[in-house]
C-alpha cells in the first residue's frame, strides 16, 4: 500500500471540507499567511495542523474530567422514603444485583468501557503515528473510524440522565435529580470526541519509509 | 497576485487544476490547545482540594444496633440540619454492638468534641407521647446535640433513646433523691401549678444502692420558680383521700396517672425563695403533703417493750407525741424473756423529734442552757421522769390498727432510765384499751358479786304484802271516804250562800263600811285642826276659828280621794 502514490509526492493538497484537489504549494516560511480553498474558501493543509498536539491535550484533558466523571455521584434518585446517590459504577452495579444484567452490561460498555477505549485507541494511535511505524496500518485505520463511529454513543448516560430527571418529578413520591458528575462524564464525551476530529487518519499512512 | 502565484506553480503539468489561494489571516498559536487540559486540570485539582476542605473529623459512634442505619446515607443531623453522613457500620470485635463511622462536614467540626451526644432518631411510640414520625418517610438518622467542651474525641458512645433535654435549651437541670423510682420514667412530666414545666432527664441508682437519682430538667424561663425551698413530690397516679369534708380525687393530670410525673411547689409561709442553682440536690417526697410537712431533722431510732399482745400493730404505724405525729414504727419483732418467761413484744420506731416544732426548740434551748449535753437522751431521760409513757392505743375500732401513743401518765411508777442503751429504751404501759378491759372485768366482777336471788325472793314477799294492804283499803276504806266527801260538799253549799252579793250579811258590812268611813273623816279634820292649832288641845276651839271650817272644807276635798278606797 504504502507504494501507491501520494498527493504530496504528486504536489496536490486536497481541501479538508469541500475535498477539492489543489495544487500544493510550497509552505512559505510566513506564518501569517494561509493557502485557502480557492472553491470553499476554508484553510489548506497537506495534515491537519497541530494534529498531535491538539488530539494529546483534548485526550487528557477528557482523561482528567474522566475522573471526577467517575468518582463523583451523577445522579439522585429520591424516592419515598429513600434518597441514592449514584455514581457510574454504583449504578451499574445496583442494575445488576437488582436483576438488570442486560441493563448493566450496556451502560457499563456504553459508560465504563467505550470512554476507556477511545483513550486506548486514540493513546495507541497518536503514539503509533508519532513513532511514523508502519505496524498494522489498516487495523490502526479501523480503530479510527470505530472511535469515530462509537463516540456519538458514549453520550447514552448523560441522555439517560437527562430524560430521567426531566420525567421523573412526582415530588414526593419519586425524584430523579442530576448530579455533578454528569457534567464531568459529558465533558469526557465531548472531548474525547474533539480529541478524535482533531486527529487526522491520514497520519497512520504516514509511516517512515513512504516518508523518504 | 493570486493569478501570478498559481501560474508559477500550476504550469508545469496539469493546468486544471486550481490552485490555493494566499490568504493572509489570522491564526491562533497550536500551544493554545493545552490550556484545554491545562483548565482540566486546575478543575481537577480544585476538586480534590475542596473535598480535602470540605472533610471533617471522622468519628465513631457505638449503638446496640445499627437499626434503620445505612452506611453512605443516614445523615447526622442537629437541629434537623445535616452536619454528616454515615460513611461505614462494621461490627464491634465481640459482637456486642455497632460501630457506626461517620464523616462529619467541615463546619461541623465542633461536633467531634467531647460532650456531644448521638442517638438514632427512629418513630418512637411511648405513653408520653410519639416522635420521630417524620422518620417514618425520611428514614431514620443520627441525631446530636452539642456539649459545651472543646476537647477533641472521636469515639462516641451513642444514646439508645433521644435525650429528653438539648443542651442549648434554656433553663435548669436539678439533681433530685428518692427512695425509689416510683412509677417515673425519663420524659415524665415535672409540673408547677399544674403546668407542665419540664421533665425526667435521667435517673440512676445511688452508689450504695439506698436509693434513686433523678435528673430534671425545668425550662426556662419557668426554672426561676425552683427556689432553694422548694418541694418535690411524686405525683404520680390518683391520690384518693378520706377526709372530714369527705371523698377526695386528686390528680396532676391524666398523663401523670398512666406516665407517672411529679411536681414541685415553695411551702406556704415565708421560706427563702431565692431561685436554687443549677443542679441544686432536692429530696421527692412521695406525696404532697410529706412534701408541705416541716422538715424533719435527723431521725432517732427508738426501741419500746411491750408484755402483751401488739395484734393491730403494723409497721409504718405512726408514733405520736401528745397528738402529734413525731414517727413511724419500723419493726415489731418478738423478744424471750427468760427472767419473767414471757414473750415481750420489742418494738422498734423512728421519731423526728424536729417534729415537735417550737417545743423542741425551747427544750433543746433549755438544756442547752443548763449546759449540758444538748442530745436527746437526756431530755427524753428528763421525760420519763415526768411520766412519759408509750402506749399502745387502737387508731381504727372498725380495724383494729394500733397505734404508739407517747403521753405524759399521771403516777405513772417510776422506772429506770438509761440514758446510755442504744437505742434508747422508752418505757410503756398498758394501752387505754387494755385499761378499759380490764375496769370492764373488774365490773363485771362486781355484779356478779351481787345477790340477785336474794333480792328477787324478798322483793316477791314485799309485794306480796303490799297486794293484802291493797284488798283492805279497796274493801273498807275507800267506802267510808265517799260519805265523808258528801258531808264536806253540804258545808261548802252552805258557805257558799252565806257569801253571796244579796245576802243580809253582805248588806250590813256595806253599812257599817260607811259608817266607819265617816268616823275617819271627821276624825282626820279633827286631826288637821289640831295640826294648824295645837294649842286648842288646851285651849278649845277659837271664835275666829271660823275661817278655818272654810278653809278645812279644802282639805275635805281630799278625802273622797282617799274614801274612795274601800
Amino acid at each position: 500500500m504504502s507504494t501507491l502514490p501520494r498527493a504530496a509526492d504528486m504536489g496536490l493538497i486536497s481541501c479538508h471540507v469541500c475535498r477539492l484537489v489543489c495544487r500544493a504549494v510550497p509552505d512559505s516560511e510566513d506564518t501569517e499567511v494561509d493557502n485557502v480553498c480557492p472553491r470553499c474558501g476554508s484553510a489548506l493543509h497537506r495534515r491537519k495542523p497541530g494534529s498531535y498536539a491538539r488530539t494529546w491535550a483534548l485526550l487528557l484533558a477528557a482523561f482528567m474530567m474522566y475522573v471526577p466523571a467517575n468518582l463523583l455521584p451523577i445522579m439522585r434518585t429520591a424516592s419515598l422514603n429513600d434518597v441514592d446517590d449514584n455514581t457510574i459504577l454504583s449504578g451499574v452495579m445496583e442494575l445488576w444485583v437488582n436483576g438488570s444484567a442486560d441493563l448493566a452490561v450496556i451502560v457499563f460498555v456504553a459508560s465504563i468501557m467505550v470512554p476507556m477505549l477511545k483513550f486506548l485507541v486514540l493513546g495507541t494511535l497518536l503514539i503509533s503515528s508519532h513513532r511514523r511505524t508502519d505496524w498494522a496500518q489498516l487495523q490502526r485505520a479501523k480503530l479510527y473510524r470505530l472511535v469515530e463511529f462509537i463516540g456519538y454513543w458514549s453520550m447514552l448516560d448523560v441522555f439517560v440522565v437527562a430524560l430521567l430527571s426531566a420525567l421523573v418529578r412526582f415530588n414526593l413520591l419519586s425524584r430523579v435529580e442530576p448530579l455533578p458528575g454528569v457534567i464531568f462524564f459529558g465533558l469526557t464525551v465531548v472531548l474525547t470526541m474533539l480529541a478524535s476530529m482533531s486527529f487526522d487518519p491520514r497520519l497512520i499512512w504516514d509511516s517512515r519509509d513512504s516518508d523518504d | 497576485m493570486t493569478d501570478e502565484n498559481s501560474n508559477e506553480l500550476g504550469k508545469p503539468e496539469r493546468d486544471e487544476l486550481p490552485r490555493p489561494v494566499v490568504k493572509r489571516r489570522r491564526r491562533f498559536s497550536a500551544s493554545l490547545i493545552w490550556l484545554v487540559p491545562a483548565l482540566a486540570a486546575v478543575i481537577g485539582i480544585s476538586l480534590i482540594i475542596n473535598s480535602e476542605l470540605q472533610a471533617g473529623p471522622e468519628i465513631t459512634i457505638t449503638f446496640l444496633t445499627a437499626e434503620g442505619l445505612d452506611a453512605g446515607k443516614t445523615p447526622v443531623k442537629y437541629k434537623n440540619v445535616v452536619i454528616g453522613k454515615v460513611n461505614k457500620i462494621t461490627l464491634s470485635e465481640d459482637r456486642s454492638h455497632v460501630k457506626v463511622k461517620v464523616a462529619l462536614e467541615k463546619n461541623a467540626k465542633s461536633f467531634a468534641t467531647q460532650g456531644t451526644r448521638f442517638w438514632v432518631v427512629r418513630p418512637r411510640i411511648g405513653i408520653g407521647g410519639i416522635s420521630g414520625i417524620d422518620t417514618l418517610l425520611s428514614g431514620a438518622f443520627i441525631g446530636a446535640d452539642v456539649g459545651d467542651s472543646q476537647a477533641p474525641q472521636e469515639d462516641f458512645q451513642g444514646l439508645e433513646t433521644p435525650p429528653a433535654v438539648n443542651h442549648s435549651a434554656p433553663g435548669r437541670s436539678f439533681v433530685l433523691h428518692s427512695d425509689d423510682l416510683g412509677s417515673l420514667d425519663i420524659g415524665s412530666p415535672v409540673y408547677f401549678r399544674r403546668i407542665q414545666v419540664g421533665r425526667v432527664v435521667s435517673y440512676h441508682l445511688d452508689q450504695n444502692g439506698k436509693g434513686v437519682s433523678l435528673q430534671i430538667f425545668v425550662d426556662g424561663p419557668n426554672d426561676k420558680f425552683v427556689t432553694t425551698s422548694s418541694r418535690f413530690w411524686n405525683a404520680s397516679g390518683v391520690d384518693v383521700s378520706l377526709g372530714a369534708d369527705g371523698l377526695k380525687l386528686n390528680t396532676e393530670s391524666l398523663a401523670t396517672v398512666v406516665a407517672g410525673g411529679m411536681a414541685f411547689q415553695d411551702p406556704a409561709g415565708p421560706h427563702d425563695s431565692t431561685p436554687a442553682g443549677q443542679d441544686a440536690q432536692f429530696q421527692l417526697f412521695a406525696d404532697q403533703g410529706t412534701a408541705m410537712a416541716p422538715p424533719d431533722g435527723t431521725p432517732h431510732y427508738i426501741r419500746m417493750r411491750f408484755d402483751k399482745s401488739m395484734r393491730g400493730l403494723d409497721v409504718n404505724a405512726p408514733v405520736e407525741f401528745l397528738g402529734v405525729k413525731i414517727g413511724n414504727v419500723v419493726s415489731v419483732r418478738l423478744d424471750y424473756d427468760e427472767k419473767a418467761q414471757s414473750f415481750p413484744l420489742i418494738v422498734g420506731a423512728v421519731v423526728y423529734p424536729e417534729r415537735l416544732g417550737t417545743a423542741y426548740d425551747k427544750l433543746q434551748a433549755l438544756v442547752k442552757a443548763r449546759g449540758e449535753n444538748p442530745d436527746m437522751t437526756l431530755m427524753m431521760g428528763r421525760l420519763v421522769d415526768h411520766g412519759l409513757r408509750a402506749q399502745a392505743r387502737t387508731g381504727n375500732l372498725l380495724t383494729g390498727q394500733l397505734y404508739i401513743s407517747m403521753d405524759f401518765i399521771k403516777n405513772a411508777p417510776k422506772v429506770a432510765f438509761d440514758p446510755n442503751a442504744r437505742p434508747l429504751m422508752i418505757p410503756t404501759t398498758g394501752g387505754s384499751f387494755d385499761k378499759l378491759q380490764e375496769q370492764a372485768a373488774d365490773i363485771v366482777d362486781k355484779i356478779d358479786k351481787i345477790p340477785f336471788d336474794a333480792i328477787g325472793k324478798n322483793l316477791n314477799q314485799t309485794l306480796a304484802g303490799l297486794s293484802a294492804t291493797m284488798k283492805q283499803v279497796n274493801g273498807k276504806t275507800l267506802p267510808e271516804l265517799d260519805n265523808t266527801m258528801k258531808g264536806v260538799q253540804k258545808t261548802v253549799n252552805t258557805a257558799g250562800d252565806a257569801l253571796s252579793g244579796d245576802s243580809p250579811l253582805q248588806q250590813n258590812l256595806g253599812t257599817t263600811l260607811e259608817e266607819v268611813q265617816r268616823t275617819a273623816r271627821s276624825l282626820r279634820v279633827l286631826v288637821d285642826y289640831l295640826s294648824d292649832h295645837p294649842e286648842a288641845l288646851i285651849r278649845g276651839r277659837r271664835p275666829d276659828a271660823k275661817s278655818s271650817p272654810v278653809a278645812t272644807p279644802a282639805a275635805p276635798t281630799n278625802p273622797p280621794q282617799q274614801g274612795s278606797k274601800p
